[in-house]
């Protein structure tokens, strides 16, 4: 058993990057993730494990510091919350086009402009459908709980560099802000230059000798070569969507109603569910953890079962609500639930929009 | 006379100049007499005499020289338009033992990325940038530049550059070096073969700081022509930025082994 902590979800995800063998944190202090850069700078990872921890100027420049980090082989971290997140879209598309690898964790706040700090969950479309210029995607997980802050950092890591894609990590400010009881998983070695020239040929870290220079980049003038270099991202999207889906499935086996959700909301959720089957409401829990690629087929499936409506519980206007419904097809009622912009929902509130908007609605 | 045959001529004896290896074969893209050219190729002899080629990592800009990366012939990033010197601080923090430089124009480097500069230069990133200053927004089709001379006639300039609505042409090179994270900073020109030479001593010592992992950045500007976008012949061009360009961006050492002159 690892060593068991209580701990912030902010400080859980620093302490696993720390254990992943992440090389170089960069970041900008924004509520309610300043915890994430405050726990490394404390740390003091360089004599742990050697890590690099830099506070950058901007987002602007955080994001840029894991292109050039990130373009040579090094495993590259930072994290922000929602406007912070906005500025780095300009440095993910190009990730997303030069295919560097890095992980961007994203602790939501209310939005739209600068919001509140309180914890939302309006950044879902911004997540899951590019968020930058051009025809990219990123997977995008999203922890339940501090301890999956930690667990989802080494899983980040390996689809980041399988896929040679920038990974984010969504969440929000009541899982970053809360503290739970965290198993850490144990210290993983940073990879040695040797290996990273080894496994990353790509990696633009001094060419080798007698080979060929390396170079990284999104532009190509050419707009047939631009199409080509499309098509095979696109085929990459394509390999994420049938082999990387996760999510969890908690009561559906019996369940007449279906509540989708992730993250915090999923946590809401869940009590709901148990406040629904005490008077006899058989609810289920579909909660996706990866946000993009998402969870088609299982919602198809419960679909096929004869489910007789689906929520979708997030704290947002409903934005993940269109994704159930691309799935869903019409074939039964979909319909959104959340509060928003810095509001958290209740367990209570859930159910008795269940109740009115699927059950009776 | 006996006849000259040219198999007699190209022999290793009579070799009086070689292109570098560290540049590569791809037909420049830039226009005929414009500096980027030679200044890539200033650089590229710089690495290659210093023996750093394949310790070298180079962030190219968004501008004329966005390509610089099919002609220089050592690894190389594409950074966004003005993100190099972050882009340039992420390589160099994690691989402290290479050599990392960047290269960019004044737009690049002093208007959309002039924080990225302005704080890559205050942190003392052990980097070289440099900067190579025309005046105007090359590849784009001839914008005013924040470097701009007043007067000076550009497509979004057309009446000339007015100072009271446009602003100042900006001397970001006289500013970084006020930073104490500065090293060595300079400016120069490449437009004859004598100040090509003068401009290699100094890209030289800039590498050389790098590599002696001397305190602080290493910042080079290029003075240079932009003739198309200047809309001049290259000869005019380069009399026009003698007569205009250096009297305002004066040549020479600013700060060296990190004190101002
Ligand atoms: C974010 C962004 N804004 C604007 C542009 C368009 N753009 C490309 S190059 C350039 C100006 C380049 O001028 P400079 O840096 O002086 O380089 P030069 O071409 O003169 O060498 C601009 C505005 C861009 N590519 N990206
Ligand atoms: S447009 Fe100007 S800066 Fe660009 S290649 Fe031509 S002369 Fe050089
Ligand atoms: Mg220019």
């Amino acid at each position: 058993m690892g060593e068991l902590k209580l701990m912030k979800g902010n400080e859980a995800l620093a302490e696993a990057a720390i254990r992943a063998g992440v090389d170089g944190y960069f970041g900008y202090p924004i509520t309610p993730q300043s915890e994430v850069i405050e726990y490394l700078m404390a740390e003091k990872p360089h004599e742990r494990t050697g890590m690099v921890v830099l506070q950058a100027e901007s987002e602007v420049a955080s994001i840029n510091m894991l292109y050039g980090g990130g373009g040579t082989g090094k495993k590259v971290m930072t994290s922000s919350s929602s406007p912070g997140i906005s500025l780095m879209q300009e440095g993910l598309s190009y990730m997303a086009g030069g295919e560097i690898p890095c992980v961007v964790a994203n602790i939501v706040r209310g939005g739209p402009g600068l919001g509140d700090i309180q914890p939302a969950q309006s950044d879902y479309f911004q997540s899951v459908k590019g968020g930058g210029h051009g025809d990219y995607r990123l997977p995008v997980l999203a922890p339940a709980s501090v301890q999956e802050m930690s667990d989802f950092v080494p899983i980040a890591y390996d689809l980041a560099f399988k896929y040679r894609t920038p990974v984010l990590i969504v969440s929000d400010g009541l899982i970053g802000q809360m503290m739970e009881k965290v198993e850490l998983f144990d210290q993983m070695p940073r990879l040695t230059d040797e290996e990273i020239n080894e496994k990353y040929p790509w990696a633009t870290n001094g060419k080798p000798v007698g080979k060929e220079k390396r170079v990284l980049t999104s532009l190509d003038l050419d707009p047939h070569k631009l199409e080509k270099h499309n098509f095979k991202l696109q085929a990459k999207y394509k390999k994420i969507e049938e082999e990387e889906v996760q999510f969890e499935l908690i009561d559906c086996e019996d369940a007449d109603y279906i509540i989708v959700a992730y993250g915090s909301s999923s946590r809401i959720a869940q009590k709901t569910v148990q406040l629904a089957r005490e008077e006899g409401i058989k609810v289920g829990l579909l909660r996706p953890i990866t946000l993009w690629p998402f969870p088609k087929k299982p919602i198809d499936d419960l679909v096929v079962k004869g489910v007789k409506g689906f929520l979708s519980v997030e704290m947002s206007a409903g934005q993940m609500v269109e994704d159930v419904k691309l799935t869903v097809r019409e074939r039964t009622k979909v319909e959104h639930f959340g509060r928003y912009g810095g509001v958290i929902h209740s367990p209570e509130e859930v159910l008795d929009a269940l109740k009115s908007k699927i059950i009776g609605g | 006379m006996s006849e000259i045959n040219i198999q007699d001529i190209i022999k290793p004896e009579n070799l009086v100049y070689e292109k570098t290896k560290l540049m590569t074969d791809k037909t420049l893209s830039y226009c005929p007499g414009c500096g980027h050219g030679t200044t890539h190729r200033l650089m590229m002899e710089v690495i290659e005499e210093l023996g750093q080629e394949n310790d070298t990592i180079g962030v190219a800009p968004v501008g004329c020289s966005v390509l610089a990366y099919e002609f220089m012939n050592v690894d190389m990033q594409e950074a966004a338009h003005g993100r190099a010197p972050a882009v340039a601080t992420g390589i160099k923090r994690l691989w402290p033992d290479k050599v990392v430089f960047t290269y960019q124009g004044d737009g690049d480097l002093a208007a959309i990325g002039t924080a990225e500069t302005i704080h890559a230069c205050n942190r003392g990133e052990q980097i070289v940038i440099i900067f190579i200053n025309n005046g105007i927004y090359g590849m784009t089709g001839g914008q005013m530049a924040p470097t701009t001379l007043p007067g000076m006639k550009t497509s979004t300039s057309p009446y000339g550059r007015e100072i009271e609505s446009m602003g100042n042409p900006l001397k970001i090179t006289e500013l970084i070096a006020q930073l104490p994270g500065t090293y060595y900073v300079t400016r120069h020109s490449v437009q004859t073969p004598a100040a090509a030479r003068k401009a290699k001593r100094a890209i030289k010592k800039a590498f050389q700081n790098q590599i002696d992992g001397k305190p602080g950045l290493s910042f080079v500007e290029v003075v240079s022509n932009c003739n198309s976008g200047w809309k001049m012949d290259p000869v005019q061009s380069n009399t026009w930025m003698e007569e205009n360009m250096f009297p305002y961006y004066q040549l020479g050492d600013i700060k060296v082994d990190g004190k101002l002159l």
